[in-house]
């Protein structure tokens, strides 16, 4: 018996104390590398490729991967995530964080975001909740549970670590640190303002001595990223997404002062990380009032805009605007992905992101000059013209009006939250693609404009099927599309995966986790797991490749035996 | 249709200055939709809602309140209708009789950051009476602080109706033409792309004394009668409903109603009520999909909003 396995044995022995996960952490100056052994950050590495270098599992053995594991997670204090026979032991305590009322019922576990494995430790989260698991059979280190005070919880995007901690956000906007090995809380500081109705989904991003995360509400709000202080949770800077005070950028793009400083442009989701250039390049969220009058006619910068911003300084050295005064909830908060290229002869460091309102983008990511813009939503029926520059400007007659627009996509967009994957050996970029077609109804016609999401109903009445799709960032070009089949529901699951294995794993709109061939899109292996809620990751542990990914409350982790 | 708006409260204001004109404010909460996943987006038609996660703690959160504004306790409702009439007299003519933003410029108090983090006029005391300098709010140090307190709970009302989404508390019934259309155009464009498959006197018969309501009427029709309203599915009938026809290898065909298809199984439903599955490898066996409504998914993609709207009036006379 190791040394290790005996460490972790040993609390056994005098339960009920917490289990010490076996987490060595991670250096910040590890976390840009492409993950071998371990899943230490959002993306995998801090290009948003979602790209494994890993071959174990490839397009001939990935007919063998079987279950290794599963855990099923209980959210709240009720307690007993994990497999094995724990509980019979009466399981770790649940420790509690938080200032909310003890009655405030938990929400059930839901796994939205990645999870994160170091040293043989898994770290997943569902709203107001952490959990250590061993990675080699699911069973629980600890659980960390924060009593909310209410909010939106609709997901949580995972945690970030630096060195032997971890950092979350709640959905009540509190930025919480815990040690690794214990879970035990360090503090907690205040993120967002509760009152305002914010509520807080995405996964820090840790760069250098930065720990980074962004806001989410749908309350009339400015949204922001903050860069945190890993040691004492201070906020070093803060970028606010819209103009927030006379002279600030953009703020001729809206008819008021007041009128940007209510228009949220929301960071919901993680972004990316180009280390040569010390730029945090992420998304931002649609404008609010979302779907009717009262942002005049301008651009509503900086809202569904690529938005690159120094690390060190908090300010912005570029942007590039994918859905300019948006009048559909089309955020364009996805992930994007950084990768190298040869455009016209010359190679470029470059940046890619397919948006929400069924448009995908190729920019260089140093200067933000833009490159391409090609439309691969097929159904996507909402542009009027597009700007010598690359600039979408959308046909009026689209937006919702009392007797009812038809429009492509769905409010719910052609993708959604699922982060995309990147693969530089097949130079593809695959996405889910979705083509629903809605009659958008403005139920609220105050030309003074509605509030948040209100003034609409709609409902949609077709689709013109759902794909996953492979894309050629260099022009545009979707190489090819593979079907979803099924009525839509999930398709595409929680988001991407592809691998040195010439693989793209993904969920399907039949509850199957299904491994594609990278170059061509034919499915080569699925397991019926049920409704894929995240997107898978890969590491290598004990001399094998394992797949890990969620559908809900269970995790399901994949090898090959055999 | 109609929907609850604040504006025609505002439209009304020279009238309503100080008036009790039926306000927002005495509806009860609305019904709040769990929120969905990116702001979901409605679910495809003929789809059945995702179920909510298990366990019952969903179910019962759902009705809690999430936010501060919603949490608030509220005031006696002596003292919000006191509040009510206090405000549209004081500060209706600048921030709206609804508080959602006036004609003289001043801001909506509902998604006001000093108003959503006040608890009990505490905040908002000190800005009527010192009043905001550099803009055209006179210090008002004349209203007593009970008077501005009766206010903030008016407002802190109106708040705990907004949605959690961020929508705005309902206000007036204001009534919204879904029937903008020329029926005359709309029969002709029913001739041309429709009547191969329809028929007025035939399926449509009466379609809108079935349908009554414009909107659904609209919806029902674009979508080839799956989807009446945003979360009122219609099951597919035998007309509508997508079917498969599968060749085993050994040449036996089976067709019914298609139950399920992915890339691994297809699985139909048999004339006798009974379901049965064959495993998928490839091509291998044949599966021919066949959907009734390709013919609306292909005018979907050319259907106008003119000519959506006017075959809708069109088939509003239907009665």
């Amino acid at each position: 018996m190791t040394a290790k396995r005996l460490l972790l044995i040993l609390p056994l022995l005098v339960l009920p104390v917490a289990l010490a996960g076996q987490g060595r952490g991670v250096a910040p100056k590890d976390l840009g590398k492409p993950p071998v052994d371990s899943w230490p950050t959002y993306s995998g590495d801090y290009s948003g490729k979602r790209y494994s270098p890993l071959t174990e599992i490839d397009r001939t053995s990935v007919k063998r991967l079987g279950l290794a594991w599963t855990a099923r997670l209980t959210a709240g204090t009720g307690g007993g995530g994990g497999g094995g026979f724990r509980r019979g032991f009466g399981g770790p305590p649940v420790i509690v964080g938080g200032d909310g009322p003890a009655d405030f019922p938990a929400v059930p576990a839901n796994v939205k975001g990645t999870p994160l494995v170091v040293d043989g430790t898994i770290y997943v989260t569902s709203p107001d909740n952490v959990w250590a698991l061993d990675a080699r059979d699911g069973r629980e280190f600890w659980h960390y549970f924060w009593r909310t005070k209410g909010s939106t919880p609709i997901a949580n995007r995972g945690v970030g670590i630096w060195n032997d901690f971890l950092y979350f956000v709640t959905p009540d906007n509190y930025f919480v640190s815990l040690e690794m090995k214990t879970g035990k809380e360090r503090w907690n500081k205040v993120h967002a303002d509760f009152a305002q109705q914010y509520f807080s989904t995405s996964a820090p991003i840790v760069v250098d001595d930065h720990v980074i995360v962004g806001t989410g509400n749908d309350l009339d709000s400015p949204g922001y990223i903050q860069n945190f202080d890993p040691v004492t949770g201070e906020v070093k800077w803060r970028f606010y997404t819209v103009p927030m005070k006379q002279g600030d950028p953009g703020l001729d793009t809206w008819p008021s002062l007041e009128s940007a400083r209510h228009g949220g442009g929301h960071p919901w989701l993680p972004g990316v990380y180009d280390p040569e250039t010390r730029l945090y390049i992420f998304g931002t969220g649609n404008p609010i009032p979302a779907y009717t009058a009262g942002r005049g006619d301008g651009d509503n910068l900086f809202t569904c805009t690529l938005v690159a911003v120094n690390v060190d300084t908090g300010k912005m050295a570029w942007y590039f605007q994918t859905s300019p005064h948006d009048m559909h909830d089309w955020d364009s908060a996805q992930t994007p992905v950084l990768f190298e290229g040869v455009i016209k002869g010359k190679p470029r460091k470059l940046i890619s992101t397919a948006a929400r309102n069924g448009y995908f983008f190729t920019l260089d990511r140093v200067t933000g000059e833009h490159i391409v813009t090609t439309k691969y939503g097929t159904a996507t029926n909402w542009v009027k013209s597009i700007d010598k520059n690359g600039t979408l400007r959308r046909d009026p007659g689209k937006n919702p009006i009392v007797p009812g627009t038809l429009t492509s996509p769905t409010s719910g967009g052609t993708i959604n939250w699922e982060p995309p994957a990147y693969n530089p050996d097949t130079k593809l970029f695959y996405v889910p693609e979705r083509n629903g077609i809605s009659i958008y109804y403005l139920t609220d016609p105050d030309p003074r404009g509605s509030m948040g999401l209100g003034g609409k109903e709609e409902v949609q009445v077709g689709n013109a099927g759902n794909f996953l799709t492979a894309i050629d960032p260099l022009n545009g070009e979707v190489k090819w599309r593979r079907p979803y089949p099924g009525n839509g529901f999930g398709a595409g699951g929680g988001g991407l995966l592809t691998t040195a294995g010439k693989l793209v794993f993904s969920g399907d709109a039949s509850n199957n986790l299904v491994a594609y061939d990278a170059e061509t899109g034919k499915p080569l292996w699925h397991s019926r797991i049920g409704s894929v809620s995240n997107a898978p990751i890969t590491y290598m542990l004990d001399g094998r490749q394992h797949i890990l990914v969620a559908a809900g409350d269970t995790l399901y982790a994949f090898a090959i035996y055999e | 249709m109609t929907a609850r708006t604040g504006w025609m409260a505002v439209a009304a204001l020279a009238v309503a200055l100080g008036a009790t004109a039926r306000m927002a404010g005495q509806s009860p909460q609305p019904q709040q939709p769990p929120p969905t996943e990116g702001h979901g987006g409605p679910p495809p038609p003929g789809a059945q809602a995702p179920a909510p996660p298990p366990g019952p703690g969903q179910a019962q959160r759902r009705e809690l309140p999430r936010f501060p504004a919603h949490q608030r306790p509220q005031a006696d409702p002596a003292v919000i209708e006191r509040g009510r009439g206090l405000y549209v007299g004081n500060c209706g003519p600048c921030h709206g009789a609804d508080a959602r933003g006036g004609q003289l410029g001043g801001p909506n108090l509902l998604r006001s950051q000093l108003v959503l983090a006040d608890n009990d006029g505490e905040l908002i005391v000190p800005v009527v009476h010192k009043g905001r300098p550099g803009t055209i709010m006179v210090p008002r140090p004349d209203i007593a602080e009970a008077d501005v307190k009766a206010m903030s709970a008016y407002l802190h009302h109106l708040q705990a109706q907004g949605s959690n989404q961020g929508g705005p508390p309902p206000g007036e019934e204001v009534p919204l033409d879904i029937l903008v259309g020329d029926a005359k155009a709309g029969s002709a464009y029913f001739e041309q792309k429709c009547a191969t498959c329809h028929s007025t006197a035939d399926d449509l018969k009466g379609i809108a004394t079935r349908v009554p309501e414009a909107m659904a009427l609209q919806n029902v029709w674009v979508s080839g009668g799956r989807a009446a309203g945003r979360r009122q599915f219609r099951p597919p009938t035998a007309r509508s409903a997508v079917t498969a026809s599968i060749t085993l290898p050994s040449g036996e065909k089976v067709e019914g109603p298609l139950v399920r298809l992915d890339d691994f199984l297809v699985t139909i439903r048999q004339a006798d009520g009974t379901v049965r599955s064959f495993r998928r490898d490839g091509d291998v066996p044949a599966v021919v999909v066949s959907d009734p409504l390709k013919g609306h998914l292909e005018l979907l993609g050319v259907l106008t909003n003119t000519n959506m709207h006017d075959v809708t009036a069109f088939l509003a006379t239907l009665k």
